[in-house]
């Protein structure tokens, strides 16, 4: 207790500086990963298990395989808060750290990321947003440096009303029906507006858009007019508290819990915490798998934490924000692999990473063998398309645990990737950027 | 004609619905008020310690999760509801003689910004040290409180959101009888009026200070245990403060039952606000209109509704 009351003071301390981080030194032949973190502030509860993902993966890496070809990942952490500006000071401090700078940022915030995307192609430090951020980077042409595999919040939206449409025995079933989109009022809430509305027109279902201030712990009107509307379905996009309110309030007005889907940063563990009972029933999309049992969990429990399982449990292993890390974390580990076996095995600069990213190619095989197979889907990006597939699967809780309930759902890609190129070719117009040719 | 539709949207239609549909309205409002009680909690510990030492405490707010994560954390830890509860007052009690000792023991007439700013400073020490001691993950707080839904001729309401407003009505009246009827209460109105007349007259600052602060501490820790309830006790509940000054702007920053009243009507205009004029502009105004309705009050009544008028001889 004396330890942690010194601890504490110590972190106290750190807190009111603003910024921390863990400084890690760096030698000539290891690979720079830099970590925006949020373990303080408002989101902690979703930014902890995200960074225990990174982190743990990566010591994985070197603990098992020395590295990835014997080149050692290092990396070190900066606290953002989920704070934009903090986030951009983090990005600035460690773009140059690393015998070769940064190889790649991953902001785990669509605020950050919109700030950082006009600095990658200055900076050369390609950005791996993943499932987050500007859904237009899935444009390749127009936005090199940017990667939002394997699915954006435009193919999210659109297959959750392809969800939608089964439930209900078909598309044309979706005519008359309500659709309540619980959105963040950011500019992450409201990504997926445009694509709902678009489905809309298309398939003649009413919308009902209903912002939540930040940080979301008040919102008895917004559920006052869910109960009004009677939506037939409520689809979320939501973070951090927002997520645990909506949920227990949803419970409150006795709305149907299983027609109530949030977005992926809307299903995790902490989500369903403070309404217990009540979340039963409550659905999340996801692209991987809510389960801690695969080959690459055994070798994190084995090879990070030497089988201690309460230790790694502290640590918010398998959790499903947790999983979502490792997912990412694994991704950046094989694009620079990819890069590897272009410009040898050697510590790699920002710029031979994102060739590493834009040539992955990761197949089932190659799932099976990193201990992922059946944990997502595989993914092979290109010049032109930096979101690949886009499927989404759906999880539920049953009081206790996330189990998936339906098979993988592929978004409506022929309206939402006209709708990506002409967001991308509009922001190209605007920055004066030249689309390449791929 | 777009002025007659937009004039219509802003001037009539919202008044139309409110009578079209008296049961949802009827149900907004009391939501509003229910809501309200609980801002008026987070107030009433602004209220106690400017009151009775003239310090607006910026770091309630965090006093109200330290309170709110110490109770769970130690229940967490295998303690019965009962102990824990009295050793988070215990807590509270030694954080306000720390306070004390180590703060406001050499701010002793100092100008109200320097007090003001001291707790921004105390806002990051508590948050950071509760966060460092008890961990950043959501916690379950369950005291077995009920939280059935049920309706009444159509009005929904919630078991655990008529206990809230019980709770906050045994606190206020516990609170108003103690400030007016008891010896420390006049004392601690005493030493607001003012610190060196109150310590000529033999009150004694140092132990009011902490008798006001540990009261404070006592009512974030209701006001933690209600709004964690809801949400879980997170860092989000230190932002609850926000919540609070709007109504205390309203309410007056040295009354008690303003903080009550003002808390009761920032909780039914922001939620007539956002369900019938929210709409016009995208939603989401519930928050920045709590301040608009506020600063409206501010016009006419600089000190609040029941706020002491202030008259200072220049």
């Amino acid at each position: 207790m004396l330890r942690n009351i010194l601890l504490a003071l110590v972190g106290a301390v750190v807190a009111m500086t603003g910024i921390s981080s863990t400084t890690v030194q760096v030698a000539a032949d290891e690979q720079f990963i830099p970590m925006l973190v949020y373990r303080t502030g408002p989101y902690a509860p979703s930014g902890i298990p995200v960074a225990n993902g990174f982190r743990d993966y990566y010591t994985m890496i070197n603990n098992r395989d020395g590295g990835i070809n014997g080149v050692k990942v290092t990396f070190e952490e900066c606290e953002t808060e989920y704070n934009t500006k903090l986030g951009v000071e983090c990005y600035e401090k460690l773009k140059n750290k690393g015998s070769t700078g940064a190889s790649l940022v991953n902001p785990f915030s669509t605020g950050i990321t919109y700030q950082l995307i006009p600095k990658a192609s200055v900076d050369e430090v390609p950005i791996l947003s993943m499932g987050y951020g500007r859904t237009a980077a899935a444009d390749g042409r127009v936005f090199k440096w940017v990667f939002n595999f394997p699915t954006t919040y435009w193919s999210q939206a659109s297959a959750f009303i392809r969800y939608v449409a089964q439930q209900e025995g078909g598309e044309s079933k979706l005519k008359g029906k309500k659709i309540a989109h619980v959105y963040h009022n950011s500019a992450y809430g409201k990504e997926a507006n445009p694509t709902l509305k678009a489905l809309a027109s298309k398939y003649g279902y009413e919308l009902i858009l209903l912002a939540v201030d930040h940080p979301g712990q008040e919102q008895k009107a917004t559920w006052l007019q869910i109960r009004r509307a009677k939506p037939d379905w409520v689809f979320m996009s939501g973070w951090g508290v927002m997520n645990q309110v909506a949920v227990k309030e949803a419970a409150s007005i006795k709305y149907p819990m299983d027609h109530f889907v949030g977005n992926w940063w809307s299903g995790s563990d902490a989500d369903v915490v403070p309404a217990a009972a009540g979340a039963k029933g409550y659905k999340s999309a996801t692209f991987h798998s809510p389960r801690s049992d695969y080959p690459v969990h055994k070798d994190i429990m084995k090879h990070v934490y030497g089988g201690d399982q309460s230790k790694a449990k502290s640590n918010s292993f398998g959790e499903v924000l947790y999983n979502r890390a490792v997912v990412n974390a694994m991704f950046a580990v094989e694009a620079i692999r990819t890069a590897q076996g272009k410009f040898g095995k050697r510590a790699l600069k920002g710029s031979e990473v994102r060739w590493g990213l834009e040539n992955l190619n990761l197949t089932e095989a190659r799932l099976k063998e990193i201990g992922m197979e059946g944990f997502t889907k595989p993914v092979k990006v290109s010049c032109k398309d930096h979101e690949t597939g886009g499927p989404i699967i759906i999880q539920q809780w049953d009081g206790s645990k996330w189990n998936i309930v339906s098979d993988w759902i592929s978004p409506i890609r022929e309206v939402v990737r006209p709708m990506v190129e002409k967001a991308a070719a509009a922001y190209a117009a605007e920055n004066k950027i030249t689309p390449r040719s791929c | 004609m777009e002025i007659i539709n937009f004039l219509n949207l802003v001037f009539l239609a919202p008044f139309v619905e409110m009578v079209s549909y008296p049961i949802f309205f009827s149900e907004v409002i009391i939501s509003g008020l229910l809501t309200g009680v609980m801002y008026s909690l987070v107030a009433l510990g602004f209220v106690l310690i400017f009151k009775a030492s003239g310090v607006f405490n910026f770091a309630q707010g965090a006093m109200v999760l330290f309170a709110a994560l110490t109770l769970v954390g130690l229940m967490e830890h295998g303690f019965p509801i009962w102990a824990a509860l009295i050793s988070t007052i215990i807590v509270l009690i030694a954080l306000a003689f720390v306070v004390e000792r180590f703060m406001l023991r050499y701010l002793i007439n100092q100008e109200d910004i320097i007090l003001f700013m001291a707790t921004i400073g105390l806002t990051f020490l508590i948050q950071g040290f509760g966060e460092t001691i008890w961990g950043s993950n959501v916690k379950p707080l369950d005291l077995g409180i009920p939280s059935e839904s049920f309706e009444v001729g159509g009005l929904l309401l919630n078991e655990f959101d008529l206990f809230a407003a019980g709770s906050g009505a045994i606190l206020v009246a516990v609170l108003a009888v103690f400030f007016h009827y008891t010896r420390i209460g006049r004392a601690l109105r005493a030493v607001a009026d003012d610190h060196q007349a109150a310590m000529a007259v033999g009150i004694p600052l140092k132990n009011i200070w902490i008798i006001v602060w540990s009261v404070a501490g006592f009512v974030g820790l209701v006001a933690g245990i209600m709004w964690g309830a809801k949400s879980g006790v997170q860092f989000s509940l230190s932002l609850i403060a926000l919540k609070a000054l709007p109504v205390l702007i309203l309410g007056g920053f040295t009354s008690v039952p303003g903080a009550i009243v003002g808390g009761l009507i920032i909780g039914v205009g922001e939620k007539i606000a956002e369900i019938y004029w929210g709409p016009l502009v995208g939603g989401a105004i519930e928050n920045w209109f709590a301040y608009v309705l506020a600063l409206a009050f501010l016009l006419f009544r600089p000190q609040g509704l029941f706020g002491e008028r202030i008259i200072e001889r220049v």
